[in-house]
Order: structure tokens, then C-alpha cells, then sequence
């Protein structure tokens, strides 16, 4: 609205301001980060009298050791046989709830939506106790379907919202129109509304695998073998053994944290989209 | 594949709006095979998901309120009954106060100092200019890197020896603070890395809302005479509201649930100064198997989580 104006006055203060202003919180943000990547690159003794500079010496050991060591790509793996599980399980039954919410017209419809919905107003720490025991009483401890299970539960609430919301938005004499010419309501489901709602899966999926794979609690609480442990478990580990040799430990973050940066950097769009609108939907 | 799909939908779209455009159907035709296929899809499409919500959701409430009269380690069936005693046990809790007064200083950081950085971001960045998308996608940046890398990458920044407060402590030529095994730093630390990771995603929720305005409502103040702060005071604030309660919605929601960033920092310590309600209940319920109560602490945390988003809804949030 006022772009037009600040670019033909070359010496307003208030530019200056801004300037100055985003470049101090664009630095508060980046040097954290940048430390961290570069300390990955020093030996403990630079990092120690040159925390926040270049590094003098390359020590592209420290990133090379956990590259080749069998463990980064262990918890790697966890994290996505998890997340993966997690998804699928969330857009498959998440769909097929919002499916019938949003074109199945039935008696209590409405109040099974508000109880489903209910799952948006507490976290999952509320109950992680009894949701233990439950777990260990179904035998599902210690294994990847005792942390996917809880996630997808969890987060079916806020899925199935924002599927409905989009589900409705497909004419209803569509869905009619094919039913009296004898396609069925799971056909109508499966040619239809799935193929036509690619960005809201896409956008749930993302927010499901987002959290997922960032999940810390579920997992502390559900796994007992390390070789189960998906990352944020084993970094914690990773900490707990090289306590004060942080240059270990900050290659260790870098290599953990990159698989998101490079996904937050293909899918910016869908991930802040869905970020975002499923906030705006909570 | 993805053709094939699309070719099929689109041929039912087409064969369907023809059926549309008929109109003349026969009602029986239409309740017969519709109630048959209405019934199997109840059957087969709700209760994956209502079972899931009941069993890992729903369920385990219910249970913690049943568990939190017994005390109980977990091991066979709870016997020991005593009443209301774990919900007294833990309000008797020092920590616990001091947990639930670090979540209202969550909030208060969240109002006092997030808020307001989030909003004058936006309204920075909403604006087009060069650098503007880039600087949005690198502040919404750590709020999408894990809590516990976030946790960690600042256990390093506040290192009272390798770190960058450090250093910079050295430079002046101070000896260094070891800020997280203070009690008098160490909530003030974690209060600092949650801005750090939070207020980009306030500020996005900003931006979004920013390009939702009706633009010829800024316009019409502008050619009214108004100029760009009040316009911005009394037009484009004010049609942020909503957004804003959104915002301080998620911010008393999220503190309710912060776990995964103080684990690395500080584990709620020293001395339980930088506990949260959930670092609370995970360090003297969960990890000591103390079910019962654990499980009065949980029920405690559901009755607030509850009433707040009931009573916020009710008073600040009329939609939905």
C-alpha cells in the first residue's frame, strides 16, 4: 500500500529504522544457527576461543565420523518408518471420518464431530500415564506402532477438521448425481473427493509428519531399545555421552536438523500454508 | 497413474452433472441403493478413527482421573486406594507452583514481548519489497526445526564455557555466567529461546491475515486524510483482532504444553526454577512411575487446558 512512497524518499528515517530493525532480528535468528553449523567444523579447541567465526582449520572429520557411523542413519530411519506410519494411518482414517462428516447426512453426526474435535483442547502430556499403560497392555511397547498409534489419534481431531471443511466444498448434487447413476459412496470417495483434495492431504500430511517426526515425548515414553529410537531420542543420548564435546555435538544437531531444512526449503509453500491454516482451524 | 485417476474422476464429474441436468429421477431409485450405501460407509469409514480417539485419547482421561485416587507404581492392578490425597500431595508441591508460575511467565514473555515483535514484523513484511519473502521464510524457520534440537542448539549458545554468551562475556573481559545452572537465569534463558522459536510463526499468522484485508478500507482512511500511523491505529489493528486473539490463544495453549524445549536446556532445573506444568509431570510422575500421582498432576493440566480454551472461546472467540 505504501511501498510506492518509501522507495522515492531515499533518505526517510523510517526505511532506515526498518532496516535496521529486521537485519538485528534477522541476526538474533541466523547466529544460533550458523554457530552451530560452523562449530561442526572446529576442533573443541577453536571452538572454545572462536565460537562464533570461521574456522581456521576445516575439521570435516567431525561431520565425515557420523556420517559413516551406522547410527545417524539408524535414527534417521526410525524417525521415517514412524512418521511414515503415522501419516498414512492419520490421512487414511482421518479422510474417511471427514468423508462421512462432511457428505453422510445421519443421526449424530453432529455430536460425534464435537467429540472428536474435543482432542483439540488438551495436549497429549494430560494423560501420557494411563495412555502408557495402555500401550504396554495392548504389548505395543517398544515398538514403532506404540508411538504411531497415540500421534495418529492425537492429531485426528485437527485432520479431520480441515478435510471436512475441504470435503464439503465439493457439490453435494455432484455426490448425488453420481449415486443415482449407481456409483457408490466408497467409489464416489475413492475416483472423486481424494483426487480432487491433493493440496489439503498434502497440507495435513505435512503438519502430521512435521510433528511427528519432531515428536520427543511419545517416544521417551513408549520405546525401550535404543535401536528403536527415532532422532530427537537418540540425540538427547548422543548429548548425554559427548557431554562437554560440543563440536561433536553440534555436527550431530546440523546433520539431525538438515533433513527439515531441506524439506522446509522444497515445500516452503505447503508447509507454511499448513502450519498456519491448521492454526487458524484449532 | 495420477492420469489415469484424474481421467476417471473427471468422467464421473462429467457422467454425474448429465444425471444433474436430467432431472427427472425416479425418488425410489435414489433412497434404495443411497440408504444401503450410506449404512456400509458408517460401517466401515467412522470407526477406525472414533476407535483410535476413544482408545489413545479419550480413554486414557478417564483413566487418569480413576488412577490419580489410587497410589499405584504401575505393577499389577491399583489397590491402594486414598482418595483425593494425590491432588493434595501435589498441591503441597513447592514445584508445582513454581511450574505453573513459569507457564504464566510464558504468557506474559508471550503478550508483553512476542506479540508485539510478531505484529510489527508483519506489518513490515507484509509489505512487497525485495528480501521480504526471504526474511519471512528465515523467521518462521525455527519454528519448524524440533524442540529438542532448538533445546540443544541453545544449550551451546548458553555454555558458560564453549558458548556464545560466553565468548562474548570474555571479550568484556568478565568471567563467564553458567546462565542454566542458575536459578535466577535459568527461566529467563528458556524464556529467550521460546521467543527465538515462536515468534515467526506468530508472525506468519500476521501476515496471512494482513493479505486477507480489504485493502479499500486502508485506501478510503488514507484519502479521508488520515496518515499511515493512524490508518494503521485505527483501521488495520483493529481489523486484526481476531488474528490477535488467535495468536494469544496459541501462545497460552502452547505454554500449557511446553515440554520438548526445556529438556535439554535445564530438565526444569535447577532446583525445579524452570519447570513447566508437563517438565513437572514428567519429572515426578512419569519417570519415577508414580501413576497415581502423575496421573493428578495430568488431570490438574486437563481441568486448566479446559476451562481456558472453553472460557477464551466463550469470550473472545464467537466463531466455531
Amino acid at each position: 500500500m505504501s511501498s510506492a512512497e518509501t522507495t522515492h524518499a531515499p533518505f526517510d528515517p523510517a526505511v532506515l529504522f526498518k532496516t535496521a530493525f529486521l537485519a538485528v532480528v534477522a541476526i538474533f535468528v541466523l547466529v544460533p544457527l550458523l554457530a552451530t553449523l560452523l562449530g561442526g567444523f572446529k576442533s573443541l579447541g577453536e571452538l572454545r576461543v572462536n565460537p562464533f567465526g570461521w574456522p581456521a582449520h576445516w575439521e570435516w572429520q567431525n561431520y565425515a565420523d557420523i556420517l559413516f557411523s551406522g547410527r545417524y542413519w539408524q535414527l534417521l530411519r526410525n524417525s521415517l518408518i514412524i512418521s511414515t506410519l503415522t501419516v498414512t494411518l492419520t490421512l487414511i482414517t482421518a479422510s474417511m471420518a471427514a468423508f462421512t462428516f462432511a457428505h453422510v447426512k445421519f443421526y449424530g453426526s453432529s455430536m460425534l464431530l464435537s467429540y472428536l474435535t474435543l482432542g483439540l483442547l488438551f495436549p497429549a502430556a494430560t494423560a501420557v500415564l494411563p495412555l502408557f499403560i495402555k500401550v504396554r497392555d495392548l504389548g505395543l511397547l517398544d515398538t514403532y506402532f506404540g508411538v504411531a498409534l497415540p500421534q495418529v489419534a492425537f492429531s485426528l481431531a485437527m485432520s479431520v477438521l480441515l478435510l471436512r471443511r475441504f470435503f464439503k466444498d465439493i457439490p453435494h448434487e455432484l455426490l448425488e448425481a453420481a449415486l443415482v447413476d449407481g456409483c457408490s459412496y466408497i467409489k464416489f470417495f475413492r475416483y472423486v473427493t481424494l483426487p480432487l483434495s491433493r493440496p489439503i492431504l498434502a497440507t495435513v500430511g505435512t503438519i502430521t509428519f512435521v510433528n511427528s517426526w519432531n515428536a520427543y515425548l511419545l517416544p521417551l515414553v513408549m520405546l525401550n531399545t535404543d535401536a528403536l529410537y527415532p532422532w530427537p531420542l537418540g540425540i538427547m543420548i548422543y548429548q548425554g555421552e559427548y557431554s562437554s564435546e560440543w563440536h561433536l555435538i553440534l555436527a550431530f544437531i546440523t546433520l539431525t536438523i538438515l533433513p527439515t531444512i531441506i524439506l522446509f526449503l522444497l515445500a516452503q509453500k505447503h508447509i507454511v500454508a499448513g502450519l498456519t491454516a491448521g492454526a487458524v482451524k484449532g | 497413474m495420477e492420469a489415469g485417476q484424474l481421467t476417471v474422476a473427471r468422467r464421473i464429474a462429467i457422467v454425474s452433472a448429465m444425471g444433474v441436468a436430467g432431472e427427472t429421477v425416479p425418488q425410489v431409485a435414489v433412497r434404495g441403493p443411497s440408504w444401503d450405501g450410506r449404512f456400509t460407509v458408517l460401517i466401515l469409514f467412522l470407526p477406525p478413527a472414533l476407535l483410535l480417539f476413544t482408545l489413545f485419547v479419550v480413554l486414557p482421561i478417564g483413566e487418569a482421573a480413576w488412577y490419580s485416587a489410587f497410589n499405584w507404581n504401575g505393577f499389577g492392578r491399583p489397590t491402594n486406594w486414598i482418595g483425593f490425597d494425590n491432588y493434595r500431595f501435589v498441591l503441597e508441591t513447592r514445584a508445582f507452583w513454581l511450574a505453573l508460575r513459569n507457564n504464566g511467565l510464558i504468557i506474559a514473555v508471550s503478550l508483553a514481548i512476542q506479540l508485539p515483535l510478531a505484529l510489527t514484523l508483519a506489518l513490515m513484511l507484509a509489505e512487497r519489497f525485495r528480501g521480504a519473502v526471504a526474511l519471512r521464510m528465515l523467521f518462521f524457520m525455527p519454528y519448524i526445526l524440533a524442540e529438542i534440537a532448538t533445546g540443544l542448539i541453545f544449550s551451546f549458545v548458553y555454555d558458560g564455557d564453549y558458548g556464545l554468551v560466553a565468548s562474548i562475556w570474555r571479550t568484556f573481559g568478565a568471567e563467564p555466567p553458567h546462565l542454566l545452572a542458575s536459578t535466577d537465569t535459568a527461566m529467563l534463558a528458556v524464556l529467550i529461546v521460546i521467543v527465538w522459536k515462536y515468534f515467526g510463526f506468530h508472525m506468519m499468522l500476521f501476515i496471512a491475515a494482513l493479505q486477507g484485508l480489504d485493502k479499500s478500507l486502508i485506501e478510503a482512511a488514507r484519502i479521508d486524510g488520515a496518515t499511515r500511523s493512524q490508518a494503521l491505529r485505527h483501521v488495520v489493528i483493529p481489523l486484526l483482532y481476531p488474528t490477535i486473539r488467535l495468536s494469544v490463544f496459541f501462545a497460552i495453549v502452547g505454554s500449557l504444553q511446553l515440554f520438548d524445549l526445556v529438556m535439554p536446556l535445564t530438565r526444569g532445573g535447577p532446583a525445579d526454577s524452570s519447570n513447566t506444568m508437563v517438565s513437572f509431570l514428567y519429572n515426578n510422575g512419569i519417570s519415577r512411575m508414580r501413576v497415581g500421582y502423575g496421573s493428578a498432576i495430568g488431570v490438574i493440566l486437563f481441568v486448566i487446558c479446559v476451562t481456558f480454551a472453553f472460557t477464551y472461546k466463550r469470550w473472545f472467540m464467537r466463531d466455531e
